[in-house]
């Protein structure tokens, strides 16, 4: 199956979900709304043709500039059948960005999950147990928001001029 | 072997007298356990500096110890995480008097190249230090130097140190309490 098979088939099933897409590095990405996530990759997976049965990833990027959009939920899903891959985009806004989390139809979905809480703030309704992975447990903000520096901030012996910050 | 001619003593005919406090420092000197707490590539050098080419053994090294309490050197070889932090204090909290802190590498110093949100920027923000090794990694005749060194402050180390207000300040400012030094005192 190629990609633009792919797109072909998902627009016959899914032509209203599927707002945007395009080819980039090879592989498909579509955009769709955050409220069909859950229930179109439940579809994807479960579809006899598509059979998108294995979720590689789950990432977060964050765009302060863009309002309303600013945080962007992305799926790598893999089917192994067809031997292709598809990346889905779900925007969220920064106030509350909400979706459902996808561990009642994967189970790898868990950590991923709580890695894009720990990094990004995602709030993944329904997750089980939606806490730090990664970072430390007192850590009180998400560090790959990009309002906070990369930088450990308790360091004095730096200076700007050389170290680029 | 540590060499008797360091000490001071008066040999007469069939003796030789020096003060316990020599005596005993010649004798930690000579066989300091170490606790190899290492994390990555400094880690690696570590193992080589433990394995047969520079071969640490010949300084009394013989047995790594991989549990705190019968340790004496805590080696902290490699990048160590804010998350990981309270580990490596929990380990050097749980090693018995006297004990010292051998820093290898910039990353256990300062944090070295990752200056970032995640990382701690040296080990001495938690736990007291007595040597730094610096290098990124260093090669093992740079830990085997900071051994020396580590070795030279066992031998003059006077055996009061660790009953001493000082001491009980220093470790006050990492927030950690002297707990077995009043057991022998």
């Amino acid at each position: 199956m190629t990609n633009n098979e792919l797109l072909e088939a998902l627009q016959e099933r899914f032509s209203s979900i599927v707002l945007a897409s395009e080819i980039l590095h090879d592989a498909l990405v579509i955009e769709i709304h955050p409220g069909h996530a859950l229930d179109f990759i439940t579809a994807l997976k479960n579809d006899e043709v598509l059979s998108f049965n294995f979720l590689t990833l789950i990432g977060a990027v964050h765009y302060p500039d863009e309002a309303g959009r600013e945080l962007c939920v992305v799926y790598h899903l893999h089917s192994w059948k067809n031997a292709i891959r598809l990346r889905i985009k779900c925007y969220l806004p920064q106030e509350n960005p909400s979706i459902k989390s996808l561990t009642t139809i994967f189970d790898g979905a868990n950590w991923m999950e709580r890695e894009t809480y720990d990094f990004f703030g995602v709030n993944f309704e329904g997750h089980p147990n939606l806490t730090r992975i990664l970072n430390m447990d007192e850590m009180d903000y998400h560090p790959m928001l990009k309002q906070y520096h990369l930088e450990d901030e308790t360091r004095e012996d730096k200076d700007d001029r050389f170290f680029g910050r | 072997m540590g060499k008797i001619e360091d000490l001071e003593v008066i040999n007469g005919e069939g003796y030789q007298l020096t003060t316990l406090d020599k005596a005993v420092a010649l004798a930690r000197s000579n066989s300091v356990w170490p606790l190899p707490f290492a994390t990555s590539c400094c880690g690696i050098e570590f193992m080589a500096t433990m394995g047969s080419m520079y071969d640490l053994s010949r300084f009394g090294m013989e047995r790594m110890s991989f549990t705190p309490r019968q340790s004496d050197l805590l080696i902290v070889a490699g990048t160590i995480s804010k998350k990981l932090a309270p580990v490596l204090k929990k380990v050097y909290e749980q090693m018995a008097e006297p004990k010292w802190v051998l820093s290898v590498g910039a990353c256990a110093s300062s944090g070295g190249i990752f200056d970032t949100y995640s990382v701690l920027q040296g080990i001495d923000r938690i736990i007291p230090v007595d040597v730094y090794v610096p290098g990124c990694p260093p090669r093992p005749e740079q830990i085997i130097d900071g051994v020396m060194n580590i070795h030279k402050l066992v031998k003059h180390e006077p055996m009061r140190r660790r009953y001493s207000e000082e001491y009980r300040h220093l470790l006050g400012n990492y927030e950690i309490e002297v707990t077995n030094a009043d057991d022998d005192k």
